[in-house]
């Protein structure tokens, strides 16, 4: 790991200490987002984790350019990884269906795996949680094994549901609100994933690990999931 | 009572105000004012702190009725406003009676009006800001999200308020015979040279495709070495280039992380600029350093204080 300090705009710096995809990643940017919290104080505006990267925004009222770098250079001197693998660990529940995941049948298909192979497969792992974007409260998960990695549709969808359970390439992720998206949808679940008048707004945080376990449709109904078929909600169906 | 109610909304008008911060690590975004230099004046006509919640009104479409006697203020573009038949310059406060209709028909120049109210407009403050996301559904009037629709009722919390205008020197250009100033990222270096040469030297074209998101520029196409990047944060202004070559600058409702690479940011002010553009305007870029830009930022901040 050879960090950089990199300039992105007038007021934001980023620390690249990655340059590819990896869950052990991880622990290193919890570590340097940590210190960057306690370094910058009330100059920090916002803090951006991302796969191999972290943005800093400063207030530029707080802090010039060339302390802005120093701090964030300090922030760096003698990191070292986040001793525990970091962030709370959530179990989120999946009803694997598919109506509610019209591509769970092709995964399965792709990997010449039955539908209920892909579940205990998607279910058999810790995620890492290694971004939040697309929307509020998405969060960008993985990696899923390779057998179930699956690229994304050639033709997104105008509409997926709220709590949609998805795979692109080899991560997962499940959509907060309905959205348009491209993933391919195996499930979805009841929980809710961001909400605003919630303590921390968001259940998942960058960080943080996720394990899906699967549920009936019975279970999905009692804990509050609305099981709408997605052609319904896209209107291919009535 | 309310202080007034929207007669019509025929395009966007949208609460805002400095913008949601401290959040973006969720995939929140940023939201906010787009021509923030403007929203600044047209609180300071008031009194009012810079970033108190105003109406940016994009492209005109919108009629208000006064319910009750004020002073407000407006900045930035020229939509035609009027008050009754009285045609309403910008940059300047003004005076209200219960019953007059305030209506703003189409650009004259720019493409985004500023108005204010006594203590800033009220609204549903959702994390922090009531900037108004519709794509996130965050913020406005009622929190949810939307934009200001014919019916909704609007107040403020201030009174009075005097007859003042902008000093003249200090009237935003809303031109863009001024280049638009661009901080130098840290991919540049992964440009062709040859594109490094037309980004600054050619004109671009403000693209049809632009909303609050992000602002298409048509031109020259951008080669570089790198076709897409692993997702990362990208600030205000950032300048992406997809593979067609075309850059994209994102804006306040931008998505909080991107996979394309960057030929920088647009400082502030170039953003606030930007934000006056309509579409088929044209542009210039011109690099400048990070430091470079903070001075002159500094500059700009002092016009209020």
């Amino acid at each position: 790991m050879t960090p950089r300090i990199e300039v992105s705009a007038i007021d934001c710096l980023t620390l690249r200490l990655f340059d590819t995809i990896d869950e052990r990643n991880m622990p290193w940017l919890l570590a340097a987002s940590r210190r960057i919290a306690t370094l910058f104080g009330p100059a920090l505006v916002d803090l951006v984790p991302s796969y191999t990267t972290l943005m800093v925004h400063y207030d530029l009222g707080l802090l010039s350019s060339t302390q802005a770098h120093a701090c964030l250079a300090r922030a760096v001197d003698g990191l070292e990884a986040a001793q525990e693998s970091g962030g709370a660990l959530h179990r989120v529940p999946v009803w694997y269906d598919p109506a509610v995941g019209p591509e769970l049948e092709l995964i399965a298909r792709r990997a010449e795996l039955s539908v209920q192979q892909v579940v205990e497969r998607h279910c058999a792992h810790e995620y890492q949680v290694f971004a939040l974007g697309f929307a509020p409260g998405f969060a960008f998960m993985g990696l899923v094994e390779e057998c179930l990695a699956t690229p994304r549709l050639s033709t997104p969808r105008k509409r997926v549901a709220a709590g949609s359970v998805g795979i692109a390439d080899r991560q997962t992720a499940a959509y907060p609100v309905v959205s348009p998206g491209g993933w391919n949808l195996i499930g979805r679940t009841p929980v809710k994933l961001f909400d605003y008048q919630r303590e921390g707004y968001s259940l998942v945080r960058p960080g943080d690990r996720v394990r899906f376990e699967p549920i009936d449709r019975d279970d999905f109904l009692r804990l509050g999931g609305d099981d709408t078929p997605q052609a319904v909600i896209e209107g291919l169906a009535a | 009572m309310s202080a007034m109610t929207v007669d019509y909304s025929r395009s966007l008008a949208l609460l805002q105000d400095d913008g949601r911060f401290g959040v973006r690590h969720l995939g929140v975004t940023q939201g906010g004012a787009f021509d923030w230099i403007s929203m600044y004046w047209a609180n300071w006509l008031l009194g009012n702190a810079l970033d108190a919640p105003v109406i940016e009104i994009t492209l005109g479409g919108l009629r208000l009725v006064c319910e009750r006697d004020a002073c407000l203020a407006l900045a930035g573009a020229d939509l035609q406003a009027s008050l009754d038949d009285q045609p309403l310059a910008p940059w300047r406060s003004f005076s209200v009676r219960r019953g007059q209709v305030l209506t703003f028909r189409q650009p004259r120049t720019g493409a985004r009006a500023y108005l204010a109210a006594p203590g800033g407009f009220e609204g549903e403050t959702v994390l922090g800001s009531l900037a108004t996301v519709v794509r996130e559904g965050l913020g406005g009037l009622h929190g949810d999200g939307q934009p200001l629709r014919e019916g909704d009722r609007l107040d403020w919390p201030g009174q009075g308020g005097a007859l003042c205008q902008v000093p003249k020197s200090r009237v935003s250009d809303l031109t863009t015979e001024r280049p638009l100033d661009l901080v130098v990222g840290a991919q540049i270096g992964e440009f062709a040279g040859q594109s490094l040469f037309d980004a600054f030297n050619s004109e671009w074209t403000v693209d049809s495709r632009s909303d609050r998101m992000g602002v298409r520029l048509t031109g020259p196409q951008l080669r570089s070495r790198m076709s897409g990047i692993v997702s990362e944060g990208v600030p205000l202004g950032a300048v992406q280039v997809p593979p067609d070559g075309q850059p994209i600058v994102l804006l306040n409702d931008r998505q909080t992380i991107g996979g394309y690479p960057r030929l920088g940011a647009l400082t502030p002010e170039a953003v606030a600029r930007l934000g006056q553009c309509l579409p088929g305007a044209r542009l210039r870029l011109r690099p400048v350093a990070q430091r470079t830009a903070e001075l002159a930022h500094q500059r700009l901040l002092a016009h209020w204080h």
